[in-house]
C-alpha cells in the first residue's frame, strides 16, 4: 500500500498528491512516469513523476480529472492509500547542456514539463519557458517554473493571465528573437502537434511527451503503440518522449479515442446515472 | 478387478452453449469415484515411460496408486515432491504430447492412455481445499532473488525455500503468476487456483514483492550486491505485430493486450472493474496457437456474434492443443484455413471495418519441416471485422535486458543460458523459462526453475567453501 501523505486541490479539476514510495523516489528522473491503481477493481493509470523527495521517500504527482479513475483519485484524502504504484517507467529525458532551450507546457502537461525544466536548468542551460492554459485558474505551477527559468511567458485562451493567445504564438515570438538549440512541448495532443509544426518552421528539434492509453507500462501489451518515423513504437518503453517531427499525429489522436464509449459508461455509472443500455 | 475400460474416464464439462457465454471453468474435474476408476486403469509399470517424458519427472504411477485406494493425502505428498503447481499443470500441460503420449496402456491396441492430467488435477484440487500449512524453513543458507513470478520463478522459489534459502521474488505487475495470471483465461485456469498455489509457495517462506520492475525500480547492480545469487525468469512478454497497413486502427489488438485486459484487469466484468475491452460483433483472430484459441474463445464469451480464426497453414498443422481446438469449434468459433491478412480497412472514423485477406497454398517443406506458405495470386477477399487480434507470437521482454548490457543474449534476443544448468555468462546469475527458450510451455518453464534451484544451491555452497 502506498500512503498519500499530502493532498492539495490546485483548482477545480487539478489535484496534487505526495505519495510514499521510497524506491521510486530514489530512482525517478525527469521524463519518467508511474502507474497506479487506486484499489482492487481499479484501472492502471499512468501519471508523470512531477518531483521527488528522496530523503522522505515521497513522489509528487499532479493529475487532472477526466474520467472515472481520476475522479476517484481526486476523492482520496491525506492518509488514504493507493493499492499499487509502480515505476519509474519509461525513458528519462536526455538532460545535457544544449545551450538555450525552449520548454512549452499546456494544461496539466505543465506538471510533466516541470521536472524537465528543473533538470535542464541544473546542468546550466539557458531556459526559456512558455506555459499555456484555458484561463488563470487552470494555469498551474507558474511560480515554480519561474524559479528555474531565465524567461517565462504565460498564455491564456481568455487573457485572464499573461497574454491572450496560444502557446504557439509565444513560440513564434521567441524563435524570432532568440536562437533555440532544442525544445520540448508537453500538453494536449493538438498543442504538441502545432508546437512541432512551429518548431519545424524555425528549424529547431522538438521533443514531445506522448501519453497514449496504457496497460502494463513495461512493453508487454503493445496497447500504447504509436507510429513514429513510420514505425511502431511502444510509448511506455521506447518513450514517452519522441522527436515531434516523426510522430504520426493523426494515428495518435485516433488511438486516444479507442475506449471513449466504454469510459463514458463507467463515468456515468460512477456519477450515479444509468449506463446507456450497453453495459 | 473389473476389466479396464478402453477409454479414459471422461471429465464432465459445461455445455458449449452455456460456457460460450461465461468465463466459468469449462472442465469440471473428477469426483473421487471417477478418479479411482481412472486410477485403476494404470498398469503401475516398472521403469514407467510416463515419468521419463515428464519435464519434472513426477512419480506418476506412485501418486496414481494412492488415488486408486482413495488416499488423496498420500497422493498429494508424492506430487508435492516434484511440482509446486499441480493444479495448474493438471489443467494446462500438454499431457497428450508428454506423459500420456508414452503411456504403456495407451500403446496397447484399442486403449486410450491413462488420463494422467485429469488425475493430477483431482489430487491438486483436493489439496487446494485443505487449510494452508505454514512451513518454517530455515532461511540461513543465503539470500536469493528471483525476477519474475511466472511458473519458472515460482518453481525455483519454492524449491530454494525448501532447501533453506531466504527467497524474494520481484514482480513487475500488481499480481504474481506471470502468464498464468495475465494470459491464460479464467475458463481454462481459474485465478482462484493460481492464487491458492501461489499462497502455498509463500507459506513456505517465499516473499513476493509486486510492483517492482527490476532494471527500473531496483537495478541489477543492487540485486547483485544484496543477494548471493539471482534467477532471471522474466518471460517472453513482448508482442509481435505483422506490421500490416492499418495496424493503428482502433479495434486492432495484440493478443497480449486483449488477454491482459480480460484476465489481469477483469475487463469481462466491466464496469464492475474499471478497465474496458472493446465488445464487438465480428472478431477475427490471426494465428493458430493456444494463444489464438484463448483470444477467440474470450471474444465469443464477451458476446461477439461471429468469431473466426485465420491461420495460414492447414488444420493438420495447427499448433494449438487438440482439446482447445475442439472446445473452440464446439463453442462456435469458425476457421479460415490457409489464409493470411494483408490489410486492415478503416471505416472512415479510425475504427476497423474489415480485413483484406489472401489465400495461401502450401509449397515444399522448409528446414523446419513445415510446408512453406505461398500466396495465391488474385485471391484477395474481405472479412468483415470490428476487432482483429494478432496472436502471432511474442519476443523477449526487454524491460530488464535493456538495463543489463553485460548479460549475453542470443541472436533472437533471448538470454543465452546453459540449458543443463541455467548459468548465464555472469557468475551467480541464472536464467530460465520463456526468456531463454522463447515462448514454450508452463511445464518446461517449471523444469528450468527446478534445475536452477539445484544449481543455485550448489553455486552458493561452493562459494562458501572457497571463501
Ligand atoms: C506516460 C503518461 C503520463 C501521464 N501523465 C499524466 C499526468 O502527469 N497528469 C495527468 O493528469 N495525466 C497524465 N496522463 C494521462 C492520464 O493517465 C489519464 O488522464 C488517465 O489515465 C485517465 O483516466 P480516467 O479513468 O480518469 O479516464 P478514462 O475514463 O480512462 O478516460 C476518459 C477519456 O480520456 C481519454 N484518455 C484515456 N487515457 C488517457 C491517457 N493516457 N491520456 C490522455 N487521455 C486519456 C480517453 O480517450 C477517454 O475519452 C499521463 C498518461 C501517460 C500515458
Ligand atoms: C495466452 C497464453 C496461453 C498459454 N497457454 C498455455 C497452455 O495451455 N499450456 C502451457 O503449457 N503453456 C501455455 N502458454 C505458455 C506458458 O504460459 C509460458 O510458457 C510460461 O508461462 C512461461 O513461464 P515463465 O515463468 O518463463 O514466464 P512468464 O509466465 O511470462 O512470467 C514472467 C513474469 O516476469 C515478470 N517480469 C518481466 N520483466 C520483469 C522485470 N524486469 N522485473 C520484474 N518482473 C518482471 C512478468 O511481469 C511476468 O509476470 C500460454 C501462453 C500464453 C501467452
Ligand atoms: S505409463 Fe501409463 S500405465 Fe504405465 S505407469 Fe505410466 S500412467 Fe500408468
Ligand atoms: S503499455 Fe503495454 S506495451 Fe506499453
Amino acid at each position: 500500500m502506498f500512503k498519500i501523505v499530502e493532498r492539495r486541490e490546485l483548482n477545480s479539476i487539478e489535484f496534487e498528491i505526495f505519495v510514499e514510495a521510497p524506491r521510486i523516489a530514489q530512482k525517478a528522473q525527469a521524463g519518467q512516469f508511474v502507474i497506479l491503481r487506486i484499489d482492487h477493481n481499479g484501472e492502471r493509470i499512468p501519471l508523470t513523476v512531477v518531483d521527488t523527495e528522496p530523503d522522505k521517500g515521497l513522489v509528487r504527482l499532479i493529475f487532472q480529472v477526466i474520467g472515472k479513475s481520476t475522479a476517484a483519485l481526486a476523492k482520496l484524502q491525506t492518509g488514504d492509500s493507493l493499492s499499487d504504484l509502480v515505476g519509474p517507467l519509461g525513458k528519462a529525458t536526455e538532460i545535457e547542456n544544449y545551450g538555450t532551450v525552449l520548454l512549452v507546457g499546456g494544461g496539466v502537461g505543465i506538471a510533466a514539463l516541470f521536472p524537465i525544466i528543473k533538470a535542464l536548468k541544473a546542468v546550466g542551460n539557458k531556459v526559456i519557458t512558455i506555459l499555456g492554459a484555458k484561463n488563470k485558474e487552470l494555469l498551474i505551477l507558474a511560480d515554480e517554473c519561474r524559479k528555474y527559468s531565465d524567461e517565462l511567458y504565460l498564455m491564456t485562451d481568455d487573457g485572464t493571465l499573461g497574454q491572450k493567445g496560444l502557446v504557439t504564438d509565444a513560440m513564434k515570438f521567441v524563435f524570432a528573437k532568440e536562437k533555440i538549440d532544442t525544445a520540448w512541448a508537453v500538453g494536449p495532443s493538438p498543442m504538441m502537434k502545432f508546437s512541432t509544426l512551429a518548431a519545424k518552421k524555425a528549424g529547431v528539434p522538438i521533443y514531445v511527451s506522448l501519453n497514449p492509453i496504457m496497460v502494463d507500462g513495461t512493453g508487454m501489451c503493445g496497447g500504447c503503440r504509436v507510429t513514429v518515423d513510420k514505425k511502431i513504437k511502444f510509448a511506455c518503453v521506447d518513450g514517452p518522449e519522441f522527436l515531434g517531427a516523426g510522430v504520426d499525429w493523426d494515428d495518435f489522436s485516433n488511438r486516444m479515442k479507442q475506449y471513449r464509449d466504454e469510459e463514458q459508461i463507467a463515468d456515468t455509472i460512477y456519477k450515479g446515472g444509468m449506463p446507456n443500455g450497453k453495459a | 478387478m473389473a476389466k479396464r475400460s478402453y477409454t479414459k474416464t471422461p471429465m464432465r464439462e459445461l455445455a458449449p452453449e452455456i460456457r460460450n457465454r461465461s468465463f466459468s471453468e469449462v472442465a469440471l474435474g473428477y469426483s473421487l469415484e471417477e478418479g479411482q476408476l481412472e486410477a485403476s486403469r494404470c498398469l503401475q509399470c516398472k521403469n514407467a515411460p510416463c515419468i521419463q517424458n515428464c519435464p519434472v519427472m513426477i512419480d506418476i504411477p506412485g501418486f496414481i496408486k494412492h488415488i486408486e485406494v482413495g488416499d488423496l493425502k498420500s497422493a498429494h505428498e508424492v506430487l508435492s515432491k516434484y511440482t509446486n503447481l499441480p493444479a495448474i499443470c493438471g489443467r494446462v500441460c500438454p499431457q497428450e504430447k508428454q506423459c500420456e503420449m508414452t503411456c504403456r496402456l495407451g500403446r496397447s491396441k484399442k486403449f486410450e492412455p491413462v488420463a494422467i492430467g485429469n488425475l493430477e488435477r483431482l489430487v491438486a484440487d483436493w489439496a487446494c481445499q485443505q487449510p494452508i500449512e505454514m512451513i518454517s524453513n530455515s532461511k540461513d543458507k543465503g539470500k536469493v532473488a528471483i525476477i519474475g513470478s511466472g511458473p519458472s520463478g515460482l518453481t525455483a522459489a519454492g524449491d530454494l525455500a525448501k532447501l533453506g534459502y531466504d527467497v524474494t521474488i520481484f514482480e513487475a505487475l500488481h499480481v504474481p503468476g506471470g502468464v498464468l495470471t495475465y494470459g491464460i483465461p479464467e475458463f481454462r485456469l481459474p485465478k482462484k487456483i493460481v492464487e491458492k498455489e501461489i499462497e502455498i509457495i509463500t507459506a513456505q517462506g517465499v516473499t513476493i514483492e509486486t510492483n517492482v520492475v527490476v532494471g527500473k525500480t531496483i537495478t541489477m547492480e543492487e540485486i547483485q550486491a544484496e543477494f548471493a545469487a539471482c534467477y532471471l525468469s522474466v518471460g517472453a512478454g513482448a508482442p509481435n505485430f505483422m506490421n500490416l497497413p492499418g495496424t493503428s486502427l482502433n479495434g486492432v489488438y495484440s493478443s497480449s493486450e486483449y488477454l491482459t485486459r480480460i484476465n489481469l484487469m477483469k475487463a469481462y466484468d466491466f464496469p464492475n472493474y474499471d478497465t474496458p475491452v472493446l465488445t464487438s460483433k465480428n472478431v477475427v483472430v490471426i494465428g493458430g496457437g493456444n494463444v489464438a484459441m484463448d483470444a477467440a474463445r474470450s471474444a465469443k464469451r464477451l458476446g461477439a456474434k461471429n468469431v473466426a480464426v485465420i491461420y495460414r497453414r492447414s488444420k493438420e498443422e495447427l499448433p494449438a492443443r487438440k482439446e482447445e481446438y475442439e472446445h473452440s469449434v464446439e463453442e462456435g468459433i469458425n476457421y479460415h484455413w490457409q489464409t493470411n491478412p494483408v490489410e486492415y480497412i478503416n471505416d472512415g472514423t479510425g475504427k476497423l471495418k474489415a480485413i483484406k485477406c489472401v489465400k495461401i497454398k502450401l509449397g515444399e517443406a522448409d528446414e523446419s519441416g513445415r510446408r512453406r506458405p505461398i500466396v495465391i495470386p488474385n485471391s484477395e477477399f474481405i472479412i468483415t471485422a470490428d476487432t482483429a487480434i494478432e496472436a502471432i507470437g511474442q519476443g523477449a521482454n526487454r524491460v530488464l535486458l535493456d538495463t543489463f548490457p553485460d548479460l549475453r543474449l542470443n541472436r533472437w534476443g533471448y538470454i543465452e543460458a546453459n540449458r543443463e544448468t541455467g548459468e548465464t555468462n555472469i557468475p551467480g546469475i541464472f536464467a530460465g523459462g520463456d526468456i531463454v527458450t522463447g515462448a514454450a510451455t508452463v511445464i518446461l518453464a517449471m523444469g528450468a526453475g527446478k534445475v536452477a534451484a539445484t544449481q543455485i544451491d550448489s553455486y552458493i555452497q561452493n562459494q562458501k567453501v572457497h571463501v
